[in-house]
């Protein structure tokens, strides 16, 4: 025993035992460390392939893309029939907005991503360029959209629908909701009484009321409430709304972020002279929001699903297209396809904000790098 | 223990008879202290003793309610003007570092720096290098807190202090949170600006630096300053009967 003196470097590292690392690793440890649990794999991938062939065949193999209705669907092959989609996408995507006028939603769509990639994502290169077109982007899609200004022709909101006015209600309900959720958590958080009331009423009265009563108010009664003569059109009105409801529930999940930040935070701030303002802008947002990112963006999707609601109000909305094509004696009963194709569109927007959270949690997180 | 040449009959803080209460609960009573410029204080005395909340009085995170507290010839009161003067000329070291984890080393250097004195940038994150060298570490400046030990941490928190050009550095327990093996290089950096000459005041336990370093003394119990010496006859001849028991309980295992 005298001899084995430790000296650094006499123990190398080993490599791990074989079988426990890499795919061959991976894979028994994972699908096949029991018998049970490799049964439980041998069932479950016979399972899926079932289930896959059956699903590939119906939405793919044996689908009819193009009929003049359902009837004629059938007689062609039994899978699903997208012909109602394709044959009303332009209803599904533009509600009623005129055909000759809808390259301005396009373009309002195609540089809605130029205006949001400085704000979404920081390391982009030109980011102070690209965020003044960010600022001057809402006047930008207002026109367009609207029209009545440089010539181009006013187009009523009433004809507005589809996945364009989901987006337009989620994007601006988001948008707007983000500074006011921040601004009412930050009142609900201030040493001044007035201003702390206030924020906590308007916030539990928002969480206390069912979303649509709220439509219901923005379309038949907000104009009451309003001074005389503002005169909101129903789309801005059920904006406010859809703002108001989900900034009370961002409020609460950031001030549970804000909660969380230790006190030692702010007793560092103060003993370097910071001001109220400068330690929420540095120490405060920064900190709690990172913390609140998952709950945020969780309300935002849920904000974004229930832009389905304005349907109540009679606005038509991807699903209210749905519906009134599948009102058409042509297209009836193919309710599944219909409110399929509506869901993907949903779950592949949600899906999108959902990745783009986890990204950004992963970017700010300076425990590790 | 070395002479402290620095120090001077110019007084940077007078307190006199201050007294305060948590709630119901007296924590300071009747507390009376004048530090010299330059001059270095290490504060002991057993836990709840109220040595922290005095030195926290002291730039206002805790609010004495009797008495006075005068900094820099500042009184200090409600008078937000007056608080963020003295916050500024008054660094602060806590037991937990509470770096700011979501900017770099070289950041939590340059906020304060850049937006309560408004230093231009590029002079800011020149001081703030300057100070990262005196502290040892400028290979980490670009760093975020939690990539750091606690010592490199702690060392850090001096240098942001000391960004704000400080005339008086408080020292809240600065080595009670790290591993044995990083409070020496804490103790160091100490060490080291107390010999610039500045104006400390030490709550701790590390009667070493309190030996080396310390001008004089204090021992607090039960929010009274009980003593008060220099440090040789403080630990050789304490005159209070609580002072010797607190003395033989940290000296002695």
């Amino acid at each position: 025993m005298s001899e084995k003196i430790y000296k650094p470097g006499n123990y190398p590292d080993l490599p791990p035992p074989p079988g426990t690392v890499g795919v061959y690793g991976w894979i028994r440890q994972n699908l096949f460390s029991s018998i049970s649990n490799s049964l439980l794999t041998i069932i479950s991938v016979m399972l899926l392939y079932y289930l896959i062939d059956g699903i590939i065949g119906w939405f793919f193999l044996d689908a009819v893309f193009d009929a003049d209705s359902k009837i004629a669907c059938r007689k062609i092959d039994d899978g699903a029939c997208w012909a109602v989609i394709t044959r009303r996408v332009g209803q599904f995507v533009y509600g009623f907005y005129p055909e000759a006028e809808r390259w301005r939603i396009d373009i309002t769509f195609l540089t809605m991503f130029v205006a949001f990639a400085p704000l979404l994502y920081p390391d982009i290169p030109k980011r102070k360029w690209l965020l003044y077109f960010s600022i001057f982007y809402p006047f930008f899609a207002f026109v367009l959209i609207m029209g009545g200004y440089f010539g181009l022709q006013k187009i009523e909101y009433s004809l507005f629908g589809g996945f364009m006015l989901t987006v337009i209600l989620g994007v601006c309900g988001i948008v707007c909701s983000l500074p006011l959720g921040i601004l009412l958590a930050l009142g609900r958080q201030s040493n001044l009484t007035v201003v702390r009331t206030l924020s906590v009423c308007f916030i539990e009265f928002m969480r206390g009321v069912p979303l649509i009563t709220l439509l219901f108010v923005a379309s038949s009664m907000l104009n009451y409430f309003l001074p005389p003569g503002t005169n909101f059109s129903i789309l801005v009105r059920v904006i406010i709304m859809f703002t108001f409801f989900s900034a009370a529930y961002i409020a609460e999940v950031i001030r549970g972020g804000i909660q969380a930040i230790p006190k030692g935070q702010y007793e560092a701030a103060d003993a370097l002279g910071m001001n109220y303002w400068q330690k929420t802008r540095f120490i405060t947002l920064p900190q709690a929001l990172k913390i609140s990112i998952p709950g945020i963006v969780n309300t935002f999707i849920g904000l974004y699903k229930d832009t389905t609601l304005v349907v109540v109000i009679g606005l038509l909305d991807p699903l209210g297209i749905g519906r009134a094509a599948l009102a058409d004696t042509k297209w009836n009963g193919l309710s599944t396809e219909t409110y399929l194709f509506v869901a993907l569109f949903f779950f592949v927007s949600c899906f999108a904000m959902s990745r783009y959270s986890l990204w950004l949690e992963n970017k700010l997180n300076t425990d590790k790098k | 223990m070395v002479v402290n040449k620095n120090k001077s009959s110019n007084p940077v803080i007078e307190i006199k008879e201050m007294h305060k209460w948590f709630g119901n609960f007296h924590v300071l009573k009747n507390i009376s202290l004048g530090v010299n410029q330059g001059e270095r204080i290490v504060i002991c005395g057993p836990s709840g003793s109220g040595k922290s909340t005095l030195i926290r009085c002291i730039n206002r995170l805790e609010v004495h309610q009797q008495g006075d507290i005068i900094v820099n010839n500042v009184e200090l009161t409600g008078d937000l003007k007056n608080l963020e003067a003295i916050r500024s000329d008054v660094g602060m070291v806590f037991q937990s570092f509470n770096l700011f984890p979501h900017l770099t080393v070289l950041e939590n250097c340059t906020l304060a720096p850049i937006w309560v004195k408004k230093l231009p940038k590029k002079e800011a994150e020149e001081l703030a290098m300057e100070l990262l060298t005196r502290v040892k570490i400028p290979e980490q400046a670009l760093k975020y807190p939690g990539q750091l030990s606690g010592g490199q941490q702690q060392r850090v928190a001096i240098a942001r202090s000391l960004c704000m050009q400080p005339k008086i550095m408080l020292f809240d327990e600065p080595t009670s949170a790290l591993d044995p093996e990083m409070i020496k290089e804490v103790l160091d950096t100490m060490i080291e600006l107390a010999e610039t000459g500045m104006t400390m005041l030490v709550v701790t336990h590390e009667m070493g630096f309190a030996k080396k370093v310390a001008d004089s003394v204090i021992f607090m119990d039960e929010g009274e300053i009980i003593e008060q010496n220099d440090p040789k006859n403080f630990f050789n001849n304490p005159k209070n009967d609580r002072t010797k028991l607190f003395l033989s309980q940290i000296l002695n295992h």
